[in-house]
């Protein structure tokens, strides 16, 4: 393994050594290097608001979004194990939304949460909902639309990738608990759910990294022509998002740069939290 | 097949479930084709329209006529990007990968690592180093900046490799030297053809990636340089009350890649259920 890292140390140092560079200096989209700041950027960044606003939203989207979507992608795997006509059919359903790119997503769910004349409030409203909810103005509601076309996209996806490594659970198991007596429901909690465990922290930490790089999907959301902004307070921009904003509008790319490195330093920590859990997990098989 | 000894009501739930989940993964595809196929008038009517209407036509038209968004430019675009992307990546992908898995050389380990080294860098990390780099190549904001550094991939190199490992035996390749075949000759009549299954996964998953792709794109083409995603943003970012307009955009952007699903969905499906297991 160590030769591994080595030449990954090599070759993933180019962009980050050179991001780290950047974001030690004043430097200005057209202007170049305006001079070494050394840790400026990263004290400003610990103190910026909307930098922690906007961390706040991403972690609370990721977890809203990924949690149900791992627990209901398992569930679909399990079903789509069954036996059944048409396999390929299912399979192919499930899979449409991930076909669909991330930026129609973003238009189409912008649409069905519209405030007016959307289709989710007019059907909260035949439910007994007097007041339409203005699901860009909240942050809890925009995080949920956000979630949802997260969710919409990848569920699918990753019910297929359980799905092949369900397969590879041996079918005896499953026979010997029937006789044993035990439920379909036991039967998933007792073997399903063990037995795809690395799958499942596989798929949650490709989740992660992409949860932690969120953008297009709340950038369409909220459309308009300062969508950058996530919203008139801020309440679902993302770190991406502030990233793009500092380096392109605001023409900083000194401190865009530092909110890269801060934002790669959390995907590190996630992996590295991802990789003891796998270790535990081979340790106690 | 299912009548064998699964109880009737079992397969019944089992379909419900299954429809159930098509129905939420297609729904707001339907939607969509729903809203492209309605005057503005008819969609922001109460209840909305649940079926398709008849003005498909006419809002496609005037997508296409509209002079601000250029769309069967960003539509020509996408696929000119996402060819050559294509095209590149499957041959530069099969040919390193033969070389990774057949061929003995010095350093062979070591650059297979490389290659899976680049699959781990976090794309956002490395935005500002290739904005700047292609600031300093004079291509930002063209074509070329969206192109170059998708040309290969390192999940395509490992891909091949992988394939070619188990599909190709030595002894083939022993005997065609052995016949006085070259290296290229060998690669083009032996290891090309029997790596067809693989590069054909791999070539529509590149094609979907890349003419899927946003941020990277949305970031560096300007207004003269569209593809069809950064099209659409500005479609929707625009023209927020022209409902029809938008989703008839969204679905002409969307539907070439449908089709190329329901033609290769098979095979797709293969690709990512395998790509899995090897995770």
């Amino acid at each position: 393994m160590s030769p591994f890292f080595i030449v990954f140390a090599i070759f993933g140092l180019f962009p980050l050594a050179y991001t780290a560079w950047v974001s030690m200096h004043d430097w200005s989209l057209l202007a170049g290097n305006q001079g070494w700041v050394g840790l400026g950027n990263y004290r400003e960044l610990f103190a910026d608001h909307d930098f922690w606003n906007a961390f706040i939203n991403t972690i609370g989207i990721f977890i809203l979004a990924t949690i149900p979507q791992l627990i209901i992608a398992t569930v679909l795997a399990q079903v789509l194990n069954g036996r059944m006509r048409g396999r390929t059919f299912w399979r192919m359903g499930v899979l449409l939304p991930n076909v669909t790119s991330i930026a129609a997503v973003g238009i189409i769910f912008g649409l069905i949460f519209a405030r007016d004349y959307g289709i989710v409030n007019w059907a909260l409203g035949h439910v007994g909902l007097d007041q339409p909810i203005d699901w860009q103005a909240h942050r809890w509601s925009s995080w949920l639309a956000i979630s949802i076309m997260v969710d919409w996209r990848w569920t699918g996806y990753n019910a297929l990738i359980l799905l092949a490594s369900l397969q590879a659970v041996p079918k005896e198991l499953y026979e010997a608990a029937r006789i044993d007596g035990a439920s379909a429901w036991r039967q998933f909690w007792t073997i399903t759910v063990p037995m795809l465990r690395p799958t499942i922290i596989f798929v949650s930490i490709v989740a992660t990294i992409g949860g932690i790089q969120l953008f297009t999907e709340p950038l369409l959301f909220g459309s308009g022509v300062n969508a950058i902004a996530g919203g008139t307070t801020g309440q679902f921009q993302t770190v991406a998002m502030y990233l793009v904003q500092q380096a392109f509008t605001g023409q900083r790319f000194g401190y865009a740069s530092t909110i890269a490195w801060v934002l790669f330093m959390f995907i590190a920590v996630f992996a590295v939290i991802n990789v003891l859990l796998l270790r535990r997990i081979k340790s106690v098989d | 097949m299912a009548t064998k000894t699964d109880t009737r009501t079992k397969s019944w739930a089992l379909y419900l479930g299954l429809t159930f989940a098509v129905l939420m993964s297609a729904g707001p595809l339907l939607f969509m084709a729903i809203m492209a196929s309605r005057k503005n008038s008819e969609i922001l009517g109460l209840p909305p329209p649940l079926t398709l209407g008849g003005e498909l036509g006419s809002n496609i038209d005037r997508v296409f006529a509209n002079a601000d968004v250029t769309f069967a430019k960003a539509l020509l675009n996408s696929l000119m990007v996402a060819s050559t992307a294509t095209i590149c990546v499957v041959v530069t992908s099969s040919l390193a990968g033969f070389a990774l898995a057949k061929l003995k050389f010095r350093g062979r380990n070591v650059m297979l690592l490389f290659v899976i080294g680049t699959m781990m860098v976090p794309v956002q990390l490395g935005l500002i180093p290739l904005y700047m780099l292609m600031s300093k190549l004079g291509i930002a904001g063209k074509l070329e900046s969206v192109t170059l550094p998708f040309l290969v991939a390192g999940f395509g190199v490992f891909m091949m490799r992988q394939y070619a490992q188990q599909a190709i035996p030595d002894e083939m390749i022993e005997a065609a030297r052995v016949d006085g075949a070259s290296t290229f000759r060998i690669f083009f009549s032996i290891v090309f053809p029997a790596l067809r299954p693989a590069a054909a996964v791999l070539g529509l998953l590149t094609f979907m990636e890349r003419w899927n792709d946003f941020l990277w794109p949305y970031l560096t083409l300007d207004a003269e340089h569209p593809t069809v995603q950064v099209a659409l943003s500005r479609l929707s970012s625009g023209y927020y009350s022209d409902q029809s307009l938008i989703m008839a955009g969204t679905l002409i952007g969307t539907l070439p890649l449908v089709i190329v699903f329901i033609v290769f969905g098979r095979q797709i499906i293969g690709g990512i259920m395998e790509g899995g297991l090897k995770a």
